[in-house]
């Protein structure tokens, strides 16, 4: 009971001071329709909404997420704030997990902002919601995990942003956000299957609608695994460094 | 050194009792074999210079570090290898106002109530009973970020008695902090202490020191070297005669003369010009001025000092009292 109410004390905190501030609720709202906008445009007015949605989605939780995380952890560490949620009666995974909740929760509300465009835009009648919303959850959780794992390895709030920024681009173009990576030169794609995030979207393409490049069962077990290893990871790293 | 063992039966456990306590890091032994006791209800001060490894203790005390050796036990039970699960015993104020920027000083208290599992209903009131008791209530809704570093302090202190623990961890709670505020904050602790929470505080005033605590420890580099009652350390002091002597030059070139002429005083220079003569017999004045007058140093005044601990730091460590910083003000003879 304590603990699952400090749990949630630290999620809605989060969500409160760093989430659910203007500049960061518009980057989930502006970021997806501009480059919906953009492939509008390139594509001529001819625009395949079901093609582009998992991309987008996926994209919408990337920016809602990774780097999100990263800066805020990195900013309760400078100012030792942070040495608070370590000294609360809390297990360290139990608080490693709700810092993960607030951004995995800000990772599925934004995906949702790209989800309502395409119901208003198209028919998404075929959309399977039992492989949309797990798959949803799982990349959300995995990209804030590569935040964490971005704010175990810096120390400064700008090194948390370039870090994060370092990852999450190459991730646009390399997990098959919006180029297929059967498109992408052979030498680059086992850095593609590498990426927690290429086997998110395919999974999004699966329950959307599109074509799955690799099967269901892969895209979520690999999901999952990197889910676990990142968190292991990252909380081993943390024992480590934090509580040296 | 320590100056009691376990206790017997009947008797209250000590509220902490560290043994063999070291840390090192890469270069520096930051702890160094600490042993001491704090006995509940009292309070226990570390009293050393920067860098002397206050901080680390407490780090290492509360589980924000791991020690290289050593066992900590709070209320006769032994944590050594589990101080997550002390850790709702104690309450710890850092030695920076490390409270969330964007939080009111009320959603701060709340936060942290909610971290240490109190109730909406319970925290609720434990909040607002703390804002008034440490004077915040007409600030509460303000940005913790926007608070000056007086109110910031006595915010964290409130936070870190939120969860009513039996033991106050403070590390330098006046320092950097306005001489008001700074006093009102002692006022504060004095008040916990008589209400019956242990406190353990670090600082490096040692009036601060002399006036708050009950028992001290003097920490330099790491060690332990001499722990023991105010009292007691003051009571060594009582034959000590301190004067002060206001020059119109440094006085350092002129230490070896002095002590070679007046051997049985001990002859301690100060920042600003000034000079000590500390003797445990009875001072005569007249013939160290005009020795110095010869020397073409010119005494402008000179006064009588009340023995303090001070002099015992100074005695115990070998270090110049200035490695300590005194209080602006000073002491009264
Ligand atoms: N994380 C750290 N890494 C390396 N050295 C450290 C670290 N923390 C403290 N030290 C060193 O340990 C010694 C004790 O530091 P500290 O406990 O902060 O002293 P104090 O609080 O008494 O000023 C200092 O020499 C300091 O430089
Ligand atoms: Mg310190």
């Amino acid at each position: 009971m304590a603990r699952s109410a400090a749990f949630w004390a630290i999620v809605r905190k989060d969500l409160r001071t760093y989430y659910f501030k203007p500049p960061n609720i518009s980057w989930g709202l502006v970021f997806p329709l501009a480059w919906t906008l953009m492939f509008f445009l390139r594509s001529g007015g001819g625009l395949d909404i079901a093609r582009l949605l998992p991309g987008v989605t996926a994209m919408s939780i990337l920016f809602g997420t990774t780097s999100m995380l990263a800066v805020t952890i990195t900013f309760e560490r400078r100012v030792a704030a942070f040495d608070r949620l370590l000294l609360a009666p809390l297990s360290l995974e139990a608080l490693m997990l709700a810092k993960l909740g607030g951004a995995v929760l800000f990772g599925v509300l934004n995906s949702a902002v790209p989800l309502i465009l395409g119901f208003i835009l198209t028919d998404l009648a075929a959309v399977q919601w039992l492989v949309v919303v797990p798959a949803i959850l799982l990349t959300s959780f995995s990209a804030a995990l590569v935040g964490l794992f971005v704010a175990v390895s810096v120390s400064e709030v700008f090194e948390a942003q370039t870090f994060s920024n370092f990852l999450r681009f190459p991730m646009v173009f390399l997990c098959g956000l919006f180029l297929p990576l059967t498109e992408l030169p052979g030498w680059l794609r086992p850095l593609s299957y590498a990426l927690p995030l290429t086997y998110g979207v395919d999974a999004l393409r699966g329950g959307l609608g599109g074509g799955l490049h690799l099967p269901l069962w892969l895209d979520f077990t690999a999901l999952a695994a990197f889910c676990l290893a990142l968190f292991l990871l990252s909380l081993r790293n943390i024992r480590r460094h934090w509580i040296a | 050194m320590i100056e009691e063992s376990q206790p017997g039966p009947g008797e209250t456990p000590p509220a902490l009792a560290v043994s063999g306590l070291a840390k090192r890091f890469d270069d520096v032994q930051a702890v160094d074999g600490a042993d001491f006791i704090v006995r509940p209800g009292e309070v226990f001060g570390f009293l050393g210079p920067n860098g002397a490894g206050k901080t680390t203790t407490i780090k290492l005390l509360t589980g924000l570090a791991r020690p290289d050796a050593g066992s900590i036990a709070y209320f006769g039970a032994d944590f050594t290898r589990r101080l997550k699960a002390a850790q709702h015993l104690f309450g710890v104020v850092a030695d920076g106002n490390n409270l969330y920027p964007e939080l009111t000083g009320r959603e701060n208290l709340e936060f942290c109530a909610a971290l240490y599992g109190i109730g909406r209903a319970e925290a609720r009131n434990r909040v607002e009973e703390l804002l008034e008791r440490f004077g915040l209530d007409y600030a509460a809704g303000r940005r913790f970020g926007g608070y000056s570093r007086g109110m910031g302090r006595r915010l964290c202190i409130a936070a870190a008695l939120v969860h009513r623990p039996r033991l106050l961890f403070l590390d330098e709670p006046t320092t950097g902090i306005d001489v008001p505020n700074a006093r009102e904050i002692r006022r504060m602790l004095a008040g916990l202490a008589a209400d019956g929470t242990t406190i353990f505080l670090t600082t490096h005033y040692i009036e601060e020191a002399e006036r708050l605590c009950d028992r001290v420890a003097f920490i330099v580099a790491g060690r332990i070297v001499r722990q023991a009652a105010v009292e007691k350390l003051l009571d060594g002091a009582r034959d000590r005669r301190i004067i002060e002597l206001q020059l119109d030059t440094a006085p350092e070139p002129l230490l070896s003369a002095l002590s070679e002429h007046f051997p049985t005083n001990r002859w301690e220079p100060r920042a600003g010009k000034r000079l000590r003569l500390i003797s445990t017999a009875e001072i005569e004045l007249a013939p160290p001025v005009a020795f110095l007058a010869e020397r073409g140093a010119a005494v402008l005044e000179a006064r009588r000092l009340r023995p303090s601990l001070e002099e015992v730091f100074v005695e115990v460590t070998g270090l110049a009292a200035e490695r300590l910083s005194a209080e602006k003000g000073g002491r009264r003879g």
